[in-house]
């Protein structure tokens, strides 16, 4: 059924909440994402003409950097794309065979490869290109958020995250239910002001990005001791070689 | 968007059939064209022909054709589904049509209640196939009331333009499929020139700012790409076009599509017999080619809002 599921109030939300203060755009979690998915629920992920000039092939994941603001103030942000499981998915309405569904018990989106008929409609319904054409299966595949893993119970319990989110050596992946509000996931979202992606679009999306923070040309002032005054030994002015030495190792090794 | 041959066969050929199909539902019923068999046979044979090649073509950009049976299951919430069940539907009545038509002696109130259900499908699968585009808000050159209305008045003026050769071969003295052909024809060509104006002018509700949520900083910009050659991605829906080649091609689809059609159907109301039918099928094979223009354009002058993500304007 493409028809979405009635929400319910406090219903599970899982999704992703991706910090862009801290992410560093190492791409780790687009390969971790590939090497789990091509052998997934959703795999195989086909690469085309891998060894070629034009190397090309299915990922849920893709890294772009932006370069936001001018001078002092500007910045340079990491930001990974992937599905972002929308509670107002058209991906999933404009699907004519009832591939592409929403799941009621936690909202994850996914696609039923033995119904897609391969039209692409619904890659063109979403804004945030999460959809890629398996050329191979004639088939459209995107992010499972790893239902293969957060819910295996073959695995130890600590890794039933997604495979982007397990493997961000950053930790600027979060994992968690964005339906309860208690969660730490909701929490991160309020007290770092998350938002959503394109709100204009109405598509309502469950992942949330954190914003840079506030980045400033000074290091922060702290409360600390000046160095000279807590120097346990040594006298920068000294008059002999031995009290010089020591204030300079002193200063050398607390800088 | 990358404009596939296929779907833009489908639009014009299936359009020009439905067209046909709905002016003789109607029009036959009443006696605006000539009611006689033959005509019936061989009007409703290119109509179903055009139809039916469309829909096939539809099939062929489908990574599996052999499922496209399911694509009518969704129709509760997909205008594909939709469309598909409504080009399935129509079929019973214009089939009934025709077989009453061929057997009935006319005035006949069944041929007349089967020719108005058939154009009543022929009008919902032509309006089902404008909001499959129009319902997608990723793209902002679909997303307005111009292409329901562009789709619906096309598919009339190549309709009437296939009607009025058929009907002129067998009765030389029919004018009306003509008379229709230039009232579609004019209202398509305004219609489509209101388009290319509001495309043209309103800018997409999307920016790059409000895509990565970065405007709170300034402007932004792409520094580096996730992947270094193309992905599906931008092969779907990255395709460009040179505003001088828009331009261009805009202009073809005006002369081809609708001034020279146009004016071959005023020359085959004032001609004798047979040059008055050559003129004819030369406006609606025209017309056909300059559909196919200015379907072509239609996709290729779609933006979609993931190039965004890639540093373009959508």
């Amino acid at each position: 059924m493409t028809s979405l599921p009635t929400p319910r109030p406090g219903g599970k939300k899982l999704g992703l909440v991706i910090d862009l203060d801290t992410c560093v755009g190492c791409h780790a979690c687009a390969v971790n994402c590939k090497e789990w998915n091509t052998g997934g629920h959703a795999g195989p992920l086909p690469d085309y003409d891998p060894y070629g000039p034009q190397p090309d092939g299915v990922w849920f994941n893709r890294i772009h950097t932006y370069e936001a603001g001018e001078g002092e103030t500007g910045r340079t942000v990491h930001f990974p794309r992937s599905c972002l499981h929308c509670d107002e998915p058209a991906c999933v309405t404009v699907c004519p065979t009832g591939a592409s569904y929403k799941r009621a018990e936690d909202g994850i989106v996914l696609v039923n490869a033995d119904l897609c008929i391969g039209c692409k409609l619904c890659s063109w319904a979403c804004p945030y290109g999460a959809r890629e054409f398996d050329e191979d299966e004639g088939v459209m595949k995107k992010c499972t958020l790893c239902i293969d893993r957060i819910y295996n119970e073959t695995i130890p319990e600590a890794q039933r995250v997604p495979a982007c989110v397990a493997t961000c050596p950053a930790h600027a992946r979060h994992f968690g239910d964005l339906g309860d509000p208690s969660s730490e996931v909701s929490e991160l979202v309020r007290s770092r002001g998350g938002y959503d992606l394109m709100p204009e679009m109405g598509y309502r999306p469950v992942n949330k990005y954190l914003p840079p923070r506030k980045n400033t040309c000074h290091a922060p002032a702290l409360p600390a001791p000046a160095t000279h005054n807590a120097s346990p030994g040594g006298n920068p002015n000294g008059s002999n070689v031995g009290e010089r030495l020591l204030a300079w190792l002193d200063r050398a090794l607390s800088s | 968007m990358t404009p596939a041959i296929s779907v833009i066969f489908f639009t014009t050929a299936s359009g020009a059939g439905y067209g046909l199909l709905a002016l003789l539902g109607l029009l036959v019923p009443f006696g605006l064209v000539p009611a006689t068999p033959w005509f019936g046979l061989a009007s409703l044979v290119l109509a179903l022909a055009l139809v039916s090649a469309g829909l096939l073509s539809s099939t062929l950009h489908l990574g599996h054709p052999e499922r496209a049976w399911r694509a009518v299951s969704q129709w509760r919430s997909s205008w594909l589904a939709r469309e598909g069940l409504a080009a399935l539907l129509t079929y019973i009545p214009a089939l009934a049509f025709g077989a009453e038509w061929l057997l009935a002696r006319w005035p006949d109130p069944a041929a007349a209640a089967f020719g108005v259900l058939a154009a009543a499908g022929a009008i919902v699968t032509v309006f089902c196939t404008s909001m499959i585009y129009a319902s997608l808000r990723t793209v902002r050159q679909w997303r307005n009331a111009y292409v329901a209305l562009n789709f619906f008045l096309l598919a009339g003026f190549t309709g009437a333009l296939w009607l009025a050769p058929a009907a002129q071969f067998f009765n030389p003295a029919t004018w009306f499929p003509e008379m229709l052909a230039l009232l579609f024809g004019l209202a398509g060509l305004v219609a489509k020139i209101f388009y290319w104006r509001r495309i043209d002018r309103t800018p997409g509700a999307s920016t790059a700012e409000t895509a990565t949520g970065l405007g709170h900083l300034g402007r932004v910009r792409a520094l580096d790409a996730p992947h270094t050659e193309e992905n599906y991605l931008m092969r779907e829906m990255g395709f460009r076009i040179a505003r001088k080649h828009a331009r261009r091609l805009r202009g073809m689809a005006v002369i081809v599509g609708f001034a020279a059609p146009l004016v071959l159907s005023i020359a085959a109301l004032t001609l004798p017999a047979t040059p008055a039918l050559i003129a004819a099928v030369i406006a609606a094979l025209l017309a056909l080619g300059g559909v196919f223009i200015e379907r072509w354009l239609f996709f290729a002058e779609a933006t979609h809002t993931v190039v965004l993500y890639y540093g373009r304007a959508a």
